[in-house]
C-alpha cells in the first residue's frame, strides 16, 4: 500500500486549489470540481469537501448532497485499479452476475467489501457501459474487455497485478 | 455569407484521393476496443512499419457489426474494400500478409466486400447483400465507420455542414421549424414527442437568452446508438444542434454526456474545437451574424438525469432531481430560460432532413412514425450490433433476418424493448410493426431503441426483478410513490424469486404497479412498473410456477433449483466431487455420483466442470 507523507498530501491540496481557481467565476461548479477532485485523490475526502466549501463559498451540506446523489462520486478510499462490472440488461442476461461473483472470489472479497485490503483493486458493479453488443463487459481502469468468460478472469486480473509490480520495480 | 464550398471541394479532393491509395481501416469505437481492436491496430501498424509498406491506417467509429468485432477493412487501389471480422492481433497480421502477397482474401475471416465501383471478387458476399445490412437504411449512421470522426475534413467532404449553410443562407427560423414539423420527426429518446412542435414552443417563448440542450445521458441499459454517433460522427450532432439554435433563437448549447462514455467526451471536445477553428461554431458563424457556442457537461452517474428537468438541474450543478411540469423547458428550462432539449439521435436526424427535404424523410416509416430509427440488438441474439431501419418494420424482421435469430439455436422467449421503462414482447406478437403507437398498445415503448433478446433460458420473473432493482436503485427519492413503491415491488419480486411468494402477492404487485404508474412525479417512476406489468401480462404462468410449484421453469432462480446427476451419463470421474465447495457430492470413483440436496448451495461449479454433461438443473 502507498503511504502518502504530509508533503505529498499538501501537494495534492495545492492541485485542488488550482482547480478551484478555474471554477471560481463560473456558474457550473460543484459537479466538475468534484470530478476533478476525485481524479486527484481517487475518491473525495472529507477534508477536500471542506476546502471546496470554504474556497468556493458553497455550504458543505450542498456539496455533500451532490456528492452522495451521483453514483460516480466516492467518499471512501478506493483501490489503484477500478474494475467496473457492467450489470446492464444485455450483460445481465449473458451472465454478468456470475462474472461479478467470480471477480470477487478471485480477489478474495466478500460481504459487501468492494476494495482489497492492499488497496490494489476496487470492484464496482455499474449500470450499462454501452458496449452491449460485447456483453458481458468489464472495464478495468480505461480498458474495456468484452465477451468475458469465467475462465478469462484470473488472467485478466493478473495483468494488472503484474503491471503494477513492474512499475514499482 | 461566407461559403464552405471552396473548403469542401478541397477536402473532397483529399478524401477521394486517400481512397485511391492502399489503406487499412479499423473501427475504434468502445465496442471494438472491448473486443480487442486496439491490439489489432497495434499489431497491424507495427507490421506495416517494420515491413516499410506504403499503406495508410485510418481509425473510424463503429460500423454497427458488434458481432464480428474486431473488424479490419483492407482497401488496395483498384479493388473492392474487403472487410475481415473476428480478428485477433496474431491472425490479423497473417491475414494481411496473405492478402498482400497472394492477393486473395482468407475466406474463413472475410465478412463481406464492398465493391464501390470496382469489380467485385467472386464468391464473397457484398456488404449490402448480407442479411445484417440488406434491410437497413443508413441515414443517421451513414458516415459511422466510413470517416475518421476526429477529422472535420472528412465530415465536410461527405456533405457535412451543408444543411447548416443552407439554413443560414436561405431559410428563416420559422421555415426551418416548419420543415422539421413537416418531416414528422418524433423524439428518438423515449416519449416520441413531435420535434417540430417542441422547437416551435421554444421559438415562441419570449426572451433573448435561450438554450439548446442535448440529452446524451444514454442511461437505458441495452442501448448504445447515441454513443455510436458521438464516437463515430460527432459533427453530425453539432450540426443538428446549431440548426436548432438558429431556429429557436439560441446562442448557446450544452451536451450532457454520461460519465461512462469517456471516449465520446474526448471526440466531442475535439469536434467542437475543430468546428470553432474553421468558423462553423462560435461568433458570427460563416459571416452570417449567427452566434452559437457548444459546451460539454459530463454527467456523474445517475439514471434519473435522463429525465429532462433532472438533466437541466444536473447541468446547473445541483442534485439531478426532476420537478413538476409545467412549466415545460420550452418556457422555463436551463437557468429558467427557454430551452429546447432533444436527444442525440433526434439532433443527428436534423441535417439530413434539411439537406434532403421533409418529403424524403416522411417517405419512410408509417402513419405515426416517420423516418428511420436505430435499434441496438443485444442479449441472446446471433448478430449483436446497431441496425438502422425504417420505422414500421416488424420485430420478427429485426430479430430473425437482421439479427440472425437466437444464439446457439435456442428457443425465442421475448424481446425487451425500451429498457427499464419498456416491456417485453412474446413470440406471438413478433409481427407487430415497430412504431411508437403499436408498441404502446402492447405495454412496451419505443424508448431509445434498445432491444434485449431473451431465450428460453431467461427467467421472466428474474427479468422483472432485475429492472425493479435497477429503477429502485436509481429512484432519486424525491416523491414517495416511486421511492417507496419501487422498493416494495422489488421486495415482493425478490420473495417470489426466492420461493417465498404467496398467491396474493400477484394482486398486491399489480395494484402497486397502478399506484406507482399514476402518481409518480416523473417518467422514471411512471414507467418503472412497465416491465412487471408486461411480464405479468405475457408470462403469468412463470410467476405462478414460482409461487405454486416453487419452480423456476428457466432454471435461473437459484433457490428454486435442484441440481441432479444423471446416473447413466456419470462416469464417476470425481471431478465434480473435488470442486464442490461444500462437499455435497457423494460417490465412489468409477461409480455414479449423487448430489446431497440439503447440503447443496447451488453454486453451479459442478455443472461447469462436468465433461460428460451428466449434471442438470431440475
Amino acid at each position: 500500500m502507498r503511504n502518502y507523507n504530509e508533503n505529498v498530501q499538501d501537494m495534492r491540496y495545492l492541485t485542488l486549489d488550482k482547480i478551484m481557481d478555474k471554477y471560481r467565476d463560473t456558474t457550473i461548479k460543484i459537479i466538475p470540481v468534484l470530478q476533478e477532485t476525485q481524479e486527484i485523490f481517487g475518491y473525495i475526502p472529507e477534508k477536500a469537501i471542506k476546502a471546496i466549501a470554504s474556497t468556493l463559498e458553497i455550504p458543505s451540506s450542498e456539496i455533500y448532497g451532490v456528492a452522495t446523489f451521483y453514483g460516480q462520486f466516492h467518499l471512501q478510499v478506493r483501490g489503484e485499479n477500478i474494475i467496473r462490472v457492467c450489470t446492464g440488461t444485455a450483460c445481465h442476461v449473458q451472465g454478468s452476475g456470475r462474472i461479478l461473483e467470480s471477480i470477487m472470489k478471485t480477489l478474495g472479497l466478500a460481504d459487501g467489501v468492494m476494495t482489497t485490503e492492499d488497496l490494489k483493486f476496487t470492484v464496482e458493479p455499474v449500470a450499462c457501459l454501452g458496449a452491449c453488443g460485447m456483453a458481458p463487459v468489464i472495464m478495468i481502469n480505461e480498458d474495456a474487455y468484452g465477451r468475458v468468460s469465467l475462465n478469462d478472469i484470473p488472467e485478466i486480473i493478473a495483468r494488472y497485478q503484474e503491471k503494477d509490480g513492474e512499475e514499482n520495480a | 455569407m461566407h461559403s464552405l464550398n471552396g473548403l469542401r471541394q478541397q477536402f473532397q479532393y483529399t478524401f477521394n484521393e486517400s481512397h485511391k491509395r492502399a489503406r487499412i481501416v479499423i473501427g475504434l469505437g468502445t465496442c471494438g476496443i472491448a473486443a480487442g481492436a486496439e491490439k489489432v491496430w497495434t499489431a497491424v501498424s507495427n507490421y506495416i512499419e517494420t515491413q516499410g509498406l506504403e499503406i495508410a491506417m485510418m481509425a473510424t467509429g463503429c460500423v454497427g457489426m458488434c458481432y464480428a468485432e474486431p473488424l479490419m477493412e483492407v482497401h488496395l487501389p483498384g479493388e473492392p474494400r474487403f472487410i475481415y471480422g473476428n480478428l485477433k492481433p496474431e491472425n490479423a497480421v497473417a491475414i494481411l500478409k496473405r492478402h498482400l502477397q497472394e492477393g486473395s482474401p482468407s475466406p474463413e475471416y472475410i465478412v463481406a466486400q464492398d465493391p464501390r465501383g470496382y469489380e467485385a471478387a467472386a464468391n464473397i458476399v457484398k456488404l449490402g447483400d448480407t442479411p445484417f445490412y440488406k434491410e437497413q437504411v443508413k441515414n443517421v449512421l451513414g458516415r459511422c465507420g466510413l470517416i475518421d470522426p476526429d477529422q472535420i475534413s472528412h465530415y465536410i467532404a461527405c456533405h457535412g455542414y451543408e444543411a447548416l449553410e443552407k439554413v443560414l443562407d436561405e431559410m428563416s427560423p420559422i421555415k426551418v421549424i416548419r420543415e422539421i414539423s413537416n418531416s414528422g420527426l418524433r423524439g428518438r429518446g423515449g416519449g416520441g414527442f413531435p420535434t417540430g412542435r417542441k422547437w416551435e414552443a421554444a421559438y415562441n417563448s419570449p426572451g433573448s437568452k435561450k438554450y439548446v440542450v442535448c440529452n446524451a445521458d444514454e442511461g437505458d441499459p441495452g442501448a448504445f446508438m447515441d454513443r455510436s454517433i458521438l464516437e463515430g460522427d460527432p459533427h453530425e450532432l453539432l450540426e443538428g444542434m446549431a440548426i436548432c439554435g438558429y431556429a429557436i433563437g439560441a446562442d448557446e448549447g450544452y451536451i450532457y454526456v454520461r460519465a461512462e462514455y469517456p471516449l465520446a467526451i474526448k471526440r466531442l471536445q475535439k469536434a467542437i474545437h475543430d468546428a470553432e477553428s474553421v468558423g462553423i461554431l462560435g461568433d458570427n458563424i460563416l459571416d452570417s451574424g449567427f452566434n452559437f457556442k457548444i459546451h460539454i457537461a459530463a454527467g456523474a452517474g445517475a439514471f434519473v438525469c435522463g429525465e429532462e428537468t433532472a438533466l437541466m438541474h444536473s447541468i446547473e450543478g445541483k442534485r439531478g432531481m426532476p420537478r413538476m411540469r409545467p412549466p415545460y423547458p420550452a418556457q422555463s428550462g436551463l437557468w429558467d430560460k427557454p430551452t429546447n432539449i432533444n436527444n442525440v439521435e433526434t439532433y443527428a436526424n436534423i441535417p439530413h432532413i434539411i439537406r434532403r427535404g421533409a418529403d424524403w424523410f416522411a417517405g419512410m416509416g408509417t402513419g405515426n412514425g416517420k423516418g428511420s430509427k436505430v435499434f441496438a440488438l443485444t442479449g441472446k441474439i446471433k448478430r449483436t450490433g446497431l441496425a438502422e431501419v425504417p420505422i414500421g418494420i416488424s420485430l420478427r424482421d429485426i430479430v430473425f433476418n437482421i439479427g440472425g435469430g437466437i444464439q446457439n439455436d435456442k428457443g425465442y422467449k421475448a424481446v425487451q424493448i425500451g429498457g427499464p421503462s419498456g416491456g417485453c414482447i412474446p413470440e406471438n406478437l413478433l409481427d407487430t410493426p415497430v412504431d411508437y403507437d403499436s408498441l404502446l398498445q402492447l405495454g412496451a415503448m419505443m424508448g431509445s431503441g434498445g432491444l434485449v433478446i431473451m431465450d428460453e433460458d431467461t427467467c421472466m420473473v428474474d427479468v422483472a426483478r432485475y429492472f425493479l432493482h435497477f429503477t429502485q436503485d436509481e429512484s432519486c427519492g424525491k416523491c414517495a410513490p416511486c421511492r417507496e413503491g419501487t422498493m416494495r415491488m422489488l421486495q415482493i419480486l425478490e420473495k417470489i424469486c426466492d420461493g417465498q411468494g404467496r398467491p396474493e402477492d400477484l394482486d398486491t404487485l399489480e395494484s402497486l404497479c397502478r399506484v406507482v404508474q399514476s402518481t409518480s412525479l416523473c417518467g422514471l417512476g411512471q414507467s418503472a412498473p412497465n416491465p412487471v406489468l408486461a411480464t405479468l401480462r405475457y408470462f403469468r404462468s412463470e410467476y405462478e410456477a414460482h409461487i405454486y410449484d416453487k419452480k423456476c421453469p428457466a432454471g435461473v432462480c437459484t433457490n428454486l433449483l435442484t441440481y441432479k446427476i444423471n446416473a447413466e451419463k456419470c462416469k464417476g470421474c470425481t471431478l465434480c466431487k473435488n470442486v464442490c465447495p461444500v462437499d455435497a457430492i457423494a460417490g465412489e470413483r468409477k461409480q455414479p455420483h449423487t448430489i446431497i440436496e440439503d447440503m447443496c448451495i447451488r453454486c453451479g461449479t459442478c455443472i461447469s466442470k462436468c465433461t460428460f454433461n451428466a449434471i442438470y438443473k431440475g
